[in-house]
């Protein structure tokens, strides 16, 4: 059974259609690609696939170790707890708090304290918080963040402030992340830093990744399938090498006559 | 990154060493005259903003919900316990009375909170305002609360003891609530709604716990005012004491509970000072909101807090004694 199906998804906004009759699968472990030219609707999926969005109509089923959740109109609190987390396109850390403060967020559902031994300060409370404090360096220590947990957020370089959003959706202990744009604004060496770790996140954690990128590159060499969408619909999906020659990916990406021009090999 | 064992760590017996002291000075000032009742009225104002204030930040500071409404829950815990102190007049009556209010303003806040606090930003500020409206309108209308004339001749069970030990606890409350793993998710709500359910915290639940609690709070707060000031009316609870709040949140920092408990201090003592200057006292109170606006548009404090500023010190002490050694 596959982690995630995506069976008929459509979203329309008024009378616009952002996301029409799309269907996907993610097999556990699987890192796949989700491509396509600006405005095609690939974050509107992301926002569908964790609740941001109520679908119009399709399905999305969503199978962790063995159990099977329909999660189509769940909240998104409740999605994420189920293991699915994300990141975004624009960053949104929580700027005014720490870095570690940043990564604990995300273990709150999991580990933390209830109210009242919060309040009473009962050694519960100081127990889950050691014990999270402890289990978030471990998750900054990936990206080499645990050498300042106490910066602020929004006082961090751009880099690492885009590293930060994937420790932290790590920490929610995800078997299903959504990357959106990770690669966004960064540069050449810091895009192959960033390639390594999303192999790292597959192999180490073993981690399903669905991943969102504009740079052909990073996604050509990461992504074992990949999906393009084109004004809402799937227009095609296969194997890295298979997307490269697609007619109509080259056409949804350069216009029709950039795409006869390759074809004829740029003489007309 | 070092969490303490257990609650008994060095520098919460110094906090609460110095409670103590607070305590007994005014006490001790109090038993010698040099403090007299003119003064006592002044703390205890001091006091019962105190905890409107922190309970207040707690909702708009911490969690970012713009609240106009927080007169409405204090009225309730005003006039529960003035009610239980008309068929009980002593401490256990008052205890009854500030118990009952402040649960029922919880559980308005609850009631309240859950259609309202879908909103946001402004909209919220006029439900929450709206709110409050009916609450005070209540009062108004109905039998057992006299009306427009209000509440008088209420037994003062409050004392100097019963103010002091209400706040601290608050302060307590909130304080631990705040730096707690649900304190971080309330802030996280301010922060970034959309990303803090993405990470998996439930607003909307957040949402209402940080106001109902806060509405707990204000409704002990109103009872400890309608016990010790005798006399209660709709009218003492109306928008502007709402605002008034909101000044001396604002004024001391959104998300700074020092900074709050600073500027009601320095705000109620204002008031009392101006008082003898009635007729250019809302002159110069509003300029000099102006002037610290202009000048600290983040607050006194922003959102710093005293611990905060203790650890950097502490820190560079050390960093000190290790580059001499």
């Amino acid at each position: 059974m596959p982690i995630l199906s995506v069976e008929n998804l459509s979203k329309s906004f008024g009378g616009l259609a952002a996301v029409s009759h799309v269907n996907m699968t993610l097999e556990s472990q699987e890192l796949v690609g989700l491509i396509g030219p600006n405005g095609a609707g690939k974050t509107t999926i992301f926002n569908l696939l964790t609740g941001v969005y109520t679908p119009t109509s399709g399905t999305i089923t969503f199978a962790p170790n063995g159990e099977v959740y329909e999660i189509q109109g769940m909240r998104p609190h409740q999605i994420a707890n189920l293991g699915i987390a994300r990141t975004f396109q624009n960053i949104r850390l929580f700027k005014d708090m720490t870095v570690i403060d940043n990564v604990l967020i995300s273990m709150h559902s999991q580990l933390s304290s209830s109210i009242a031994s919060s309040l009473f300060r009962t050694s519960k409370f100081y127990n889950s918080e050691r014990e999270m404090r402890k289990e978030a360096l471990e998750y900054l220590s990936i990206f080499n963040l645990d050498k300042k947990p106490k910066v602020l957020a929004k006082n961090l370089p751009y880099g690492e402030q885009r590293h930060l959003e994937i420790v932290r959706a790590l920490a929610s202990k995800p078997s299903l992340i959504l990357l959106d744009e990770p690669a966004a604004g960064m540069n050449q060496s810091e895009t192959s830093h960033l390639s390594a770790t999303i192999r790292r996140l597959k192999n180490e954690f073993g981690l399903t990744i669905l991943l969102i990128e504009h740079d052909m590159s990073l996604v050509m060499e990461l992504c074992e399938r990949i999906y393009v969408l084109d004004y809402g619909m799937l227009i095609s999906q296969g194997l890295p090498n298979e997307i490269k020659t697609d007619k109509r990916v080259i056409e949804a990406y350069l216009g029709e006559d950039a795409a006869r021009d390759i074809e004829t090999g740029g003489e007309s | 990154m070092d969490v303490p064992r257990t609650v008994f760590t060095k520098r919460n017996l110094v906090w609460l060493a110095v409670c103590l002291s607070i305590y007994f000075l005014v006490f001790f000032l109090r038993s010698y005259g040099i403090l007299g009742n003119y003064h006592e009225i002044t703390i205890a104002q001091i006091c019962i903003n105190i905890m409107l204030a922190v309970s207040l930040n707690l909702i708009v500071g911490f969690t970012g919900q713009f609240s106009l409404g927080h007169a409405g829950f204090m009225s309730i815990g005003a006039y529960a316990t003035s009610l239980a102190l008309r068929s009980r007049p002593d401490t256990i009556g008052f205890l009854i009375g500030i118990t009952i209010g402040s649960v029922l303003a919880l559980v308005v806040g609850v009631i309240i909170g859950i259609p309202t606090l879908r909103l946001r930003g402004d909209y919220l500020g006029i439900a929450t305002l709206g709110m409050a409206e009916i609450i005070r309108v209540v009062f108004l209308n109905l039998k057992i609360t006299n009306g427009a004339a209000g509440l008088m001749g209420t037994f003062r069970a409050a004392n100097w003891t019963w103010l002091y030990l209400l706040t601290v606890m608050a302060v307590l409350a909130i304080n631990n609530f705040v730096n707690s793993s649900h304190g971080r998710a309330c802030i996280s709500i301010r922060e970034d709604e959309t990303a803090s359910e993405a990470m998996g915290v439930n607003t909307t639940a957040y949402k209402i716990i940080a106001f109902a609690f806060g509405a707990f709070f204000a409704g002990a707060a109103g009872g400890l005012y309608s016990s010790y000031f005798y006399f209660i009316k709709p009218d003492l609870f109306g928008f502007l004491k709402s605002i008034d709040m909101l000044v001396i949140v604002v004024l001391g920092g959104l998300g700074s509970i020092t900074g709050t408990i600073i500027s009601a201090i320095l705000l109620s003592l204002l008031t009392t000072i101006l008082q003898d200057f009635s007729s250019v006292r809302m002159i110069v109170y509003s300029v000099i909101l102006v002037i610290i606006m202009l000048f600290r548009p983040q607050g006194l404090m922003g959102t710093v807090e005293i611990s905060h500023v203790i650890d950097k010190f502490a820190r560079k002490d050390k960093e000190d004694a290790n580059t001499v050694s």
